[in-house]
């Protein structure tokens, strides 16, 4: 019924430490979550010192420096380092963030853990398996949907209502919020989870869709939808300081509109 | 991957049950009628401080009181409903546990509320 025992890949076991090397300025020591699930082991704890001082600002620069300099089998994503394209979302210290925007200096103490996304399964160290993000995502439709026929120049919008889609459109799916979600952690498979919700909000809200009730539709369900306690963890970690609750919020005020 | 269904086809599951907004009114509406009903009911018992057995009866009697009381326990038992079907539904995923537990949910919480409907109004018409 419930399980109580964390299954056997769940086991984080204690892994190698990497020293730094003689002559290294200021070090902090970082442990990182290293797991191959082709092989046979557990996953591991591994700890690298780290010269902070010959090192950028950034986690994202310590686990670049961390590959480069001292273990070249360390896996992680990332791409534009700038907080744009969402690929190095991680588990900091913690917390979900972007590990290219998140300084090591806001890390407390002398050692900082660094793990993969919750909840996801790992395709190797740092990386998680999204699959059934991006699929959760694609489930709500997220493109434009008109029975118009198309203008012939560009469906137009007033500018009151295209302000209605910022705190929105900049979401840049880096899962950092669907995978602190106690509720994703339960029912994943069901509950579309903060990052599709508040995507579905956007199309909701956009006066140029002509599928308003359909996607309403859509999203009622005591699992799509209503799994969401308002935890509020996912306003909390957003990189880009986004609040998915409130649009999960107003998508069950515009459902409840619908029925008095 | 699972019986290589796609993951669109996963995520999509059984579609839309195409209802919850009822129970998420539901949920809130209690909410909001036990506030009164609780103040009202704290307040009722401290006025009863330092009566007896029989002036207890005969607050519970009064029409208002008796109303009250019934609709305190009936608010309360379905607001406990609501919510203790809300856990069952996050952390039990076997469909058979989870189908017991919602039925028992449902028992427990039906026979307990009647029960206390029945001697609310048992007390009130006179009958203890």
């Amino acid at each position: 019924m419930v399980q109580l025992t964390l299954p056997k890949n769940s086991r984080v076991q204690k892994g190698r430490h990497h020293a730094a090397p003689a002559g290294s300025g200021k070090t902090k020591t970082f442990k990182v979550y290293r797991y191959d699930p082709e092989g046979t082991e557990n996953p591991r704890w591994d700890t690298y010192d780290v010269d902070i001082d010959n090192c950028g600002p950034m986690v994202l620069d310590v686990l670049i420096h961390i590959k480069n300099t001292i273990d070249p089998t360390l896996a992680f994503r990332r791409s534009c380092r700038e907080g744009v394209c969402g690929s190095c979302a991680m588990n900091i210290g913690g917390r979900n963030t972007l590990a290219c925007t998140h300084g090591h200096a806001d890390e407390p103490g002398h050692e900082c853990s660094i793990a993969p996304l919750p909840s996801m399964p790992v395709v190797k160290d740092l990386i998680p398996d999204l699959t059934m993000f991006y699929a959760q995502y694609a489930s709500i439709e997220p493109w434009l949907h008109t029975t118009t026929p198309e203008p012939q120049k560009e469906w137009i919008q007033s500018p009151q209502d295209r302000e209605k889609l910022d705190g929105l459109y900049e979401c840049i799916l880096c899962a950092c919020c669907t995978t602190s979600c106690p509720s994703y952690w339960w029912n994943g498979d069901k509950y579309l989870g903060p990052a599709t919700l508040l995507h579905a909000y956007r199309w909701l809200i956009d006066s140029r869709d002509e599928a308003t009730g359909e996607r309403l539709d859509a999203l009622e369900d005591p699992f799509k939808l209503y799994r969401c306690h308002t935890i509020m963890n996912c306003a909390q970690v957003c990189p880009k300081g986004l609040n998915p609750a409130k649009a999960i919020a107003e998508i069950k005020k515009t459902l409840a509109e619908r029925v008095v | 991957m699972e019986n290589y269904r796609t993951p669109l086809r996963r995520a999509r599951g059984l579609g839309s049950a195409k209802h919850g907004v009822g129970h998420w009114l539901a949920e809130r509406v209690t909410s909001v009628a036990l506030v009164p009903l609780v103040l009202w009911a704290v307040f009722g018992v401290i006025t009863l401080a330092g009566t007896d057995y029989y002036g207890a009866v005969a607050w519970i009697s009064q029409p208002l009181n008796a109303v009250l009381m019934v609709l305190l326990t009936a608010v309360s038992f379905l607001h406990m409903h609501a919510g203790m079907r809300v856990i069952v539904e996050d952390y039990i995923h076997t469909t058979l546990s989870k189908s017991a537990l919602l039925l028992l949910n449902l028992f427990v919480c039906a026979l307990m509320g009647s029960l206390a409907v029945f001697s609310i109004l048992k007390v009130a018409l006179g009958g203890a």
